[in-house]
């Protein structure tokens, strides 16, 4: 622990990540270009995230790690012994306990409240960047608000499947200003990101980049009139807990067809069958 | 199509763009009236290309103005500002490249490409897009059940006529064109140049047209202006051009072409 300064990152580091988030902050939905450090892990695995959780940590801080809503996969725990061993920060699985949770491509299914702040781990910031490679013009895009081409990606999705097919990393804009990419998270969870009483930080390492979503800023997905957004999930119940509300992991349990349908945000489930709810293959706890 | 005939669409006056030392263009002038089509023709490296991309907008010339006639008004293109000049780019113009790859989204269906006009001008309606789309497919001569098939699965000819359909959607006033024909076949080109003369028509379109071919901006063209090393050597009717030219290049240019 002494071997290392709290949270991993010099303090000067530190202070130019939390200068980034503070103008991210105050222009919601902008991304900020940041100088972001080598960390002890692979590009991919939430090194945007990380750094962006290290300049927001402070001794007192609840550290909670989610990996796709889970809490015991291997990048969540990673990164919450990484933390543990490098802040000495105190840890829960809890969402509610939690000041500042780290996540990898979902929501909690809790709804968060003020004070928390939640981390997203970005792997590609830029929306438009599957339809237009050049980052000149995709800043200057942003810059002069030309956001027709977002829409051609949906054109193109209801053209060859019928329907808006794109299922996460779903476009939003944020305060009627900024079109922004809210991560790899399901479409399921779009509706949280709007009106959320915490703090939403997004960290892109390998592309230098960090953009935030105050509490209590409107942010709409978009969409056609005639093909109107929808939250979508699989249409089952979970076959744990029996939620019927939240996002399901499909899980093949055999090699004869036999699958099952749970919670995909661990706490969740937990705290639903501790409460005596029991799913479809559940068992009372 | 905005009423007065005797106002003109575009005012260009002493416009000059130098590269360096070296002359790109060199204080051209002239006026283009409401459905007029003006043909610019001149030899590879006359300054053609550079005075077509000065009008519209992607060069910036060292001197000169371009006064367009707005919805509002009068206004110097020059000294617009950037998002009022892309958003004219995207409204009233429209910018026909010699090829089409550079005009098209090469990975997005013919229908994306034709549609992302009228979204970046606000259409949100996924059933109007589309029917729109369709219309201006049929218009170009170009099957409708092709409109979910990419452009890299269109040949040359048929690529060109969408990337005309993709400008002329949402009903331009003015569209610039970069050798429309060049690297077309004869018959193909013929086909393309009937389209193009009964959309210009029919729409009221006023048209800049840069061709080293004559025979294009014979079927085409009102107004020729004949360009040698980045000056205009010779204006006039385009008949009037080419069957009785009066500068020493002219003639040369109009004798050069073989009769078959």
């Amino acid at each position: 622990m002494e071997d290392y300064n709290f949270a991993y990152l010099d303090e000067q580091t530190k202070r130019m990540i939390r200068r980034a988030i503070l103008k991210g902050v105050a222009v919601p939905g902008y991304q900020v270009p940041f100088a972001s450090r080598e960390m002890p892990m692979p590009y991919g695995w939430g090194t945007g995230g990380v750094q962006v959780t290290a300049a927001c940590l402070v001794p007192e801080d609840v550290l909670k790690v989610i990996d796709q809503g889970a809490d015991d996969t291997t990048n969540a725990v990673s990164i919450r012994k990484f933390f543990q061993r490098t802040a000495g920060v105190a840890v829960t699985e809890t969402t509610t306990q939690a000041s500042i949770i780290q996540t990898r491509h979902r929501i909690p299914e809790t709804p968060l409240t003020e004070g928390q702040i939640l981390v997203y781990q970005v792997p590609i910031p830029e929306p438009l960047r599957f339809l237009e490679p050049r980052e000149t013009e995709t800043r200057k895009m942003h810059e002069l608000e030309e956001y027709g081409l977002m829409h051609v990606k949906l054109y193109e999705d209801i053209a060859r499947h019928g329907q808006i097919a794109t299922a996460y990393a779903y476009p939003v804009k944020v305060e009627g200003r900024y079109v922004m990419d809210p991560s790899p998270i399901p479409k399921f969870d779009n509706p949280k990101l709007s009106g959320s009483a915490a703090l939403q930080l997004f960290g892109a390492g390998r592309e230098q980049r960090i953009y935030a979503v105050p509490p209590y800023t409107q942010v709409v997905s978009l969409d056609f009139d005639d093909h109107p957004f929808k939250a979508s999930k699989a249409a089952h119940d979970c076959d744990l807990c029996g939620a019927a509300e939240s996002y399901l992991d499909e899980v093949i349990i055999d090699d004869a067809g036999g699958r099952m349908f749970v919670c995909s945000d661990t706490d969740f489930c937990a705290h639903r069958r501790a409460a005596g709810h029991v799913g479809r293959l559940g068992e009372a706890a | 199509m905005d009423g007065s005939l005797d106002v003109p669409l575009l005012s260009v006056r002493g416009l000059s763009k130098f590269y360096g030392p070296r002359i790109g263009c060199a204080d051209v002038s002239f006026d283009l009236y409401p459905g007029e089509v003006l043909g610019i023709v001149g030899e590879s490296g006359s300054g053609k290309s550079t005075l077509l991309s000065c009008l519209a907008g992607h060069l910036a010339p060292d001197t000169g103005e371009i006064i367009f006639q707005t919805i509002q008004g009068p206004r110097d293109t020059l000294t617009m500002t950037e998002p009022e000049r892309r958003r004219l780019a995207r409204t009233d113009w429209a910018f026909v490249h010699q090829n089409p790859r550079d005009g098209l989204r090469m990975g997005v269906s013919a229908g994306g490409n034709v549609g992302e006009r009228l979204m970046a001008v606000g259409a949100r309606h996924y059933g109007d897009i589309r029917a729109t789309a369709i219309d201006w497919l049929g218009r170009v001569e170009i099957a409708a059940d092709r409109i979910d098939d990419r452009p890299s699965a269109f040949s040359g000819g048929m690529q060109q006529r969408l990337q005309i359909a993709r400008n002329l959607v949402t009903g331009p006033r003015l569209v610039f064109m970069d050798e429309p024909t060049g690297g077309l076949d004869v018959s193909v080109q013929a086909r393309l140049l009937d389209l193009l003369r009964g959309l210009v028509r029919e729409m009221g379109l006023s048209a800049i047209i840069v061709t080293h071919d004559l025979a294009v901006v014979r079927l085409l063209a009102d107004r020729l202006m004949v360009m040698k090393s980045g000056h205009v050597v010779e204006q006039g009717l385009t008949d009037q051009v080419l069957d009785d030219p009066q500068h020493g290049y002219t003639q040369l240019l109009v004798s050069s072409v073989l009769q078959v």
